[in-house]
C-alpha cells in the first residue's frame, strides 16, 4: 500500500479531498433531512411571514380608491400610519389591542388561581376522590375553547343586542346587566373555565415531584409554614406556573371564537375579531398591521417570560416522580370543600353541554319552556319559517359535509404532523451539538409564537397568488391542512424529539456497523421503536385539529367549511339552535378521538398537552 | 484471518477538546489490544474512530490492508464496509427482535442462506453457552445473558475485528470474572484482532496481549502487560496501574546507585544520571522484619490491612508513608517497630522533571 504522505499531494488532489469530505457531510441522512427540512420551514413559515410584511408596505388593489397616484405595488407606509396614528387608529388598533391585553391577561390569572388551587387541593390535601377530580379537570380543556362562550350567552344574554331574552332573564324576569351578558368579563371567566387545565395538570405534576422530605426538613431546621411555602414550595412550582403562563397567554391572544360570540355582538373588538373584520372585506393591508402586532406582543411576552424562567426548566418539572408526602387535613371543611370542587366541575364540565342540548330543541329562542319544545333543528325537513329554511343538522347535507371536511382535515394533519415528527426529530436528535441541528429546532419553533389567527393571516398572504410553481391555494382545502401541518410544526418536533431520544443512538450504530443502509436502519430498527410515540401523538393532532377554529377561520369557504368554522357562522346568522346542536356534534367526535387516545394509553392527557 | 490495523497521527477534537491526541499504534495481527486509561481519557473515542462511527480529523486508519480513513485524502469507509464488530457497553442489542432476529440481522444483509443463517446463531450461542435462546427478546434475559448474547450476535458475523467498549462494566463482579475467562478463550479460538476498552486495570492485565495506557487522548505507553507493570513508562503509567499503589517517593541521587530520600536511602541503578528523581516501589517489593536487620530502614506501621490472601500495611517513618503488601495474614501490631530492605532490581527511577522512566 503506497502512503502518499501530506505534503506531496497536489492542488487537485487536495481539492479532491475536499470535495469528498462536503458530500461526504452532505449525504448523511440527518444533514439531508435538516436541509429538506430547512426548505420546507422556510417555504411554510418564514415566506409567509415575509409576504405579509411586504403586504402591509405595498399599495393593495383595495387602496387605489384612496391612492389615486399610486399603483398596486409601490412602496407605502399608508397602512402603518393608517393603523398606528389617524383618526381610525383608536378604534382600529389600540382600542383592540388593550383588549386583547384585557382578555388574555384576565383570562390567564384567572385560570391560574382555579388551576393553582384545585391542583394543590387534589395533591397536597385528604381530599376523596382524587382521581375523579383528575378526570374531570381535563374535560372542559378537551371541548372546543368557545363551548362555554356559547353556553354562556344561552344563560345570561340579555336584549341589549336587540336579540331574544337568555335562560337568566326567563327565570328571573329581569334581564342581567350588560356586563355579565358580554364582553370582556364573559370572555374571560369562558376562556379562563377553558384553560385552567393547562395550570391544573402542571402545577400538580410540579407538585407531585417535590419530595415532601424537603419541606419536612425545613420543618425540621425550625422554619414556619409560610417560610417553607415561599423558600421551599414555591420556587420549585414557579416553573410550571411560567409555563402554563406562556401557553394560555400566548393561545388566548389568538384565540377568537370567545371573543367573536361574547364581544363582537356589543362591539367589544379583540386584535383577533377585528383582524377578521379588516380581512373579512378583504383589506388585507390593515388587517397584515394587526396581526403583525399580535405576533409581535405574543413574541415578547415568550421572550420575556423566557428569560426570567427559562423554557428548559419549566419542562423539566412535568412529569417529575411522585413522592408521598404529608397531606394536609382539611378536618371540618372537608366536606364543605369537596361539595363545592364537584359542584364546579359539574358546572364547567357538565353544565354547558346541557343548555347546548336544551337551547337546540327550543323551536324560538328566548322561549325555555316545554310548549316550546321541537325536534326540527335536528331532524326538521327544511321549513320556511325555522333557519331560513334549512333542514335539522341530521338532515342538512352542508353538514355533513362540514364533518367530512373536520374529519379528512384532522386526519391529514395528524398524518402529516406525524411524519414532519419522524424527520424532525430524526434530524434534530442525530445532529444534536451541531449548528444545523440547533436551527432547525429553532425553526421549527417560530409557529408557536404566532398566534392562530395570525398564522391564519399569514397564510392569505401568500397563497393569494402564485407561488413559483404551486397554484394560488386561497379557498382551497389544501390550504387548510398545510396551514394545519405548519402551526403544529412546533409539536411534531417535541413529539419527534422525545420519540427518537427513547432510542438509544447505539441501537441504530450497531445496525450501521453490521452494514445496513440509512433507510434499513430506519425502517427496521429506528421506525419501530419510535411507533408507539407518533401513535399517540397522531391521536392528539386529530382532536387537537378537529377543535381549531383561530387557525382556519380566516381561510375557510362555505365548501371548505369544517364544523369549528359552521359554529360561527351560524352564529354570526342568527342561527343559535343550529350553532348549539354543530358544535355538540363536533364535542361528540372529539369526544369519540379522546375515548380512543385513553384506551390507547391509559387516560392521561398531560404528555401531549404540550402546545 | 491475519489483519493488522495502523493508526496513523490520529487526532479527533469536539469542539475544544481533544479527546484524541496525534495517536499513531500498530496493532498486529491476533493482538488482544487493551486500551485503558482513566474516565474521559479518550478510549471510546479511539475505539469508535476505527469503527467508523466518529469521523476523525486528522490521520489514517488502515485496516489489513484496506485504506478505511483518510484525511488528507478525503476517505472514509462507512462502518459496514470495514469488516468490524462492535460490542456495546449497554449490549445494544434491539428490544423489538428475537435473540435469532438480532442474530440474523447482519448475516441477512450480508444475504446467507437460511441454512447457513442458522448454522452460524446456533455455533454462535453454543460459544457463548446460550444454545437454545433463539426465541427470547432481550428484556426476557438478565444482564449476562444480554450481554452474552450481543456478544454472540457479533460472532456470528465473523468480522475480522473485534471491538469492544467495557463490555463487561454493567456486571456484577463474580459475572464479570467468568466472562473474562470467556472472552480470553473466544479470543483464544478465533485469532481474530482484537481492540478492546476498559478503565478497570485487572481486566485490562488478564484478558490483554498488550495494554495501551492512555491519558488525556495521547498513549502514554503501549506494551506487554508484564512490562507495563515491572516497567511503566511514566510516573503517569506508574501510578495508574497497581493495586495497592506504587510508593513514589522524591529524592535525588547522591552517588553511584544510591538515592537519598530525605529520612533515609535506597539502593537503586541510576545509570549514571544525576539531580532530582523520583522513585517507584511497588508494595511488593518491599521486605519487613520485626527486628532490626543490617540495612534494614526503621518504619512504624500505623495501619494493618488484612484481605485473607495478603496483608497491606501502612507505615509511617514522620511524614514518608509508604504501602507495603505481604503474602498471607500478617502478624503485625499497629504502631509496631518494623525495619524495611527494599529490592534493589525491581525500584523504578523516573526524571523528575520530565516524569520519564530512567533506563541505561
Ligand atoms: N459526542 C461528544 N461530544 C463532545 N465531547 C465528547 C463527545 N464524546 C466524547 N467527548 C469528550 O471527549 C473526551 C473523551 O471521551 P471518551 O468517551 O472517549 O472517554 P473514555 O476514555 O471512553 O471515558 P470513559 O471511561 O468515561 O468511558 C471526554 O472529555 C469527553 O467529554
Ligand atoms: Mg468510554
Amino acid at each position: 500500500m503506497a502512503v502518499i504522505s501530506n505534503s506531496r499531494l497536489s492542488a487537485s488532489e487536495k481539492w479532491t479531498a475536499v470535495m469528498r469530505r462536503f458530500l461526504r457531510w452532505l449525504t448523511t441522512p440527518h444533514v439531508i433531512l435538516s436541509i429538506i427540512m430547512l426548505a420546507v420551514m422556510i417555504y411554510l413559515v418564514i415566506i409567509p411571514l415575509y409576504r405579509m410584511i411586504m403586504t402591509t408596505i405595498t399599495v393593495q388593489d383595495i387602496d387605489l380608491r384612496v391612492l389615486k397616484d399610486s399603483e398596486v405595488g409601490d412602496f407605502t407606509w399608508y397602512h402603518w400610519v393608517r393603523m398606528l396614528t389617524s383618526k381610525i387608529a383608536k378604534i382600529m388598533t389600540y382600542e383592540p389591542l388593550v383588549h386583547s391585553i384585557v382578555v388574555s391577561l384576565g383570562a390567564t390569572m384567572f385560570a391560574l388561581v382555579i388551576g393553582g388551587l384545585m391542583a394543590w387541593m387534589v395533591v397536597r390535601t385528604d381530599m376523596p376522590g382524587r382521581n375523579t377530580i383528575h378526570m374531570l379537570a381535563t374535560i372542559p380543556y378537551i371541548m372546543p375553547s368557545w363551548t362555554i362562550a356559547m353556553a354562556w350567552t344561552v344563560i345570561f344574554k340579555n336584549r341589549t343586542t336587540g336579540g331574544t331574552p337568555g335562560l337568566l332573564e326567563y327565570i328571573l324576569g329581569t334581564p342581567p346587566p350588560d356586563w355579565l351578558a358580554y364582553g370582556p368579563i364573559p370572555i374571560i371567566v369562558s376562556s379562563g373555565l377553558h384553560y385552567y387545565t393547562f395550570f391544573f395538570l402542571f402545577v400538580s405534576a410540579a407538585l407531585l415531584s417535590i419530595d415532601s422530605s424537603l419541606e419536612e426538613a425545613g420543618e425540621l431546621a425550625g422554619a414556619g409554614r409560610w417560610r417553607i411555602m415561599r423558600k421551599i414550595t414555591f420556587p420549585l412550582v414557579v416553573p410550571a406556573i411560567a409555563s402554563g403562563f406562556i401557553m394560555t397567554f400566548s393561545k388566548t391572544m389568538g384565540t377568537f371564537g370567545g371573543p367573536n360570540v361574547l364581544g363582537v355582538p356589543v362591539k367589544y373588538y379583540t386584535l383577533s375579531t377585528m383582524l377578521r373584520s379588516n380581512t373579512g372585506i378583504g383589506n388585507y393591508g390593515d388587517g397584515f398591521v394587526l396581526a403583525i402586532i399580535l405576533i409581535l406582543f405574543a413574541m415578547t411576552t415568550i421572550m420575556i417570560n423566557q428569560k426570567l424562567v427559562g423554557t428548559r426548566k419549566s419542562y423539566e418539572t412535568i412529569g417529575g416522580r411522585g413522592f408521598m408526602s404529608q397531606k394536609v387535613k382539611l378536618r371540618n371543611f372537608k366536606g364543605l370543600l369537596t361539595g363545592m370542587v364537584v359542584v364546579f366541575q359539574f358546572l364547567i364540565a357538565i353544565l354547558p353541554l346541557v343548555v347546548l342540548l336544551y337551547s337546540t330543541f327550543m323551536l324560538r329562542t328566548g322561549d325555555f319552556s316545554l310548549s316550546n319544545f321541537t325536534l326540527a333543528h335536528w331532524i326538521g325537513k327544511g321549513d320556511i319559517s325555522i333557519n331560513n329554511g334549512e333542514p335539522g343538522v341530521l338532515r342538512n347535507p352542508k353538514i355533513y359535509l362540514g364533518a367530512w371536511n373536520s374529519i379528512r382535515l384532522s386526519l391529514l394533519t395528524a398524518l402529516f404532523t406525524s411524519i414532519l415528527g419522524v424527520i424532525l426529530g430524526y434530524a434534530i436528535v442525530k445532529g444534536r451539538g451541531t449548528r444545523l441541528s440547533k436551527l432547525v429546532e429553532q425553526m421549527a419553533f417560530i409557529p408557536y409564537v404566532i398566534p392562530g389567527i395570525a398564522f391564519g393571516a399569514v397564510y392569505i398572504s401568500m397563497f393569494t397568488k402564485p407561488v413559483g410553481p404551486i397554484p394560488p391555494l386561497y379557498g382551497t382545502f389544501a390550504l387548510l391542512v398545510i396551514v394545519s401541518v405548519a402551526k403544529h410544526l412546533p409539536f411534531s418536533a417535541r413529539t419527534g424529539v422525545s420519540a427518537m431520544l427513547q432510542v438509544g443512538k447505539e441501537l441504530e450504530e450497531a445496525a450501521a456497523i453490521a452494514g445496513a443502509s440509512p433507510w434499513r436502519r430506519f425502517v427496521r430498527i429506528i421506525f419501530p421503536l419510535t411507533s408507539t410515540g407518533f401513535v399517540s401523538g397522531f391521536l392528539l393532532n386529530f382532536i387537537s385539529t378537529m377543535r381549531e377554529l383561530s387557525l382556519i377561520i380566516l381561510l375557510v369557504t362555505p365548501t371548505t367549511a369544517v364544523l369549528a368554522s359552521m359554529t360561527m357562522r351560524y352564529i354570526e346568522n342568527g342561527n343559535e339552535q343550529q350553532a348549539d346542536a354543530v358544535i355538540l356534534i363536533l364535542i361528540f367526535l372529539v369526544l369519540i378521538g379522546n375515548f380512543i387516545i385513553s384506551r390507547f394509553r391509559g387516560g392521561s392527557l398531560k404528555k401531549g398537552l404540550g402546545m | 484471518m491475519e489483519t493488522t490495523i495502523v493508526i496513523k497521527n490520529l487526532t479527533k477534537k469536539f469542539g475544544n477538546v481533544i479527546a484524541v491526541n496525534d495517536v499513531s499504534l500498530t496493532i498486529e495481527p491476533k493482538t488482544f489490544l487493551t486500551l485503558l486509561g482513566p474516565s474521559g481519557c479518550g478510549k471510546t473515542t479511539l475505539l469508535r474512530c476505527i469503527s467508523g462511527l466518529e469521523d476523525p480529523d486528522e490521520g489514517e486508519i488502515y485496516i489489513g490492508d484496506k485504506l478505511v480513513y483518510s484525511h488528507v485524502k478525503g476517505v472514509s469507509i462507512p462502518s459496514g464496509q470495514r469488516d468490524l464488530g462492535l460490542v456495546f457497553q449497554n449490549y445494544a442489542l434491539w428490544p423489538h427482535m428475537t435473540v435469532y432476529k438480532n442474530m440474523t440481522f447482519a448475516l441477512e444483509i450480508q444475504k446467507l442462506s437460511k441454512e447457513e443463517m442458522k448454522k452460524r446463531v446456533t455455533e454462535a450461542l453454543a460459544e457463548v453457552k446460550m444454545s437454545g435462546y433463539e426465541d427470547r427478546y432481550p428484556r426476557e434475559m438478565s444482564g449476562g445473558q444480554q450481554q452474552r448474547i450481543a456478544l454472540a450476535r457479533m460472532l456470528a458475523y465473523r468480522p475480522r475485528v473485534f471491538l469492544m467498549d467495557e463490555p463487561l462494566s454493567n456486571l456484577d463482579a463474580r459475572l464479570r470474572m467468568d466472562m473474562r475467562t470467556e472472552l480470553k478463550r473466544l479470543h483464544h479460538i478465533s485469532d481474530a484482532t482484537t481492540v478492546y476498552v476498559t478503565h478497570d486495570q485487572l481486566e485490562a492485565m488478564t484478558m490483554s496481549s498488550n495494554i495501551a495506557v492512555m491519558k488525556e487522548g495521547v498513549i502514554q505507553q503501549m506494551d506487554t502487560p508484564d512490562k507495563v507493570y515491572h516497567f511503566p513508562a511514566n510516573l503517569f503509567v506508574a501510578d495508574f496501574i497497581g493495586n495497592p499503589k506504587v510508593n513514589l517517593l522524591e529524592g535525588w541521587i547522591t552517588g553511584p546507585d544510591l538515592v537519598d530520600l530525605g529520612k533515609f536511602n535506597v539502593p537503586v541503578f541510576t545509570f549514571s544520571h544525576t539531580g532530582d528523581v523520583v522513585v517507584g516501589i511497588r508494595p511488593e517489593d518491599i521486605s519487613v522484619s520485626t527486628h532490626a536487620i543490617d540495612g534494614g530502614v526503621e518504619f512504624i506501621t500505623y495501619s494493618v490491612l488484612p484481605t485473607g490472601a495478603d496483608t497491606t500495611i501502612i507505615a509511617r517513618k514522620g511524614d514518608t508513608e509508604l504501602t507495603i503488601k505481604e503474602i498471607g495474614v500478617s502478624k503485625l501490631q499497629m504502631d509496631q517497630k518494623i525495619w524495611l530492605t527494599f529490592n534493589k532490581d525491581a525500584i523504578n527511577l523516573y526524571d523528575k522533571a520530565t516524569g520519564n522512566l530512567i533506563t541505561h
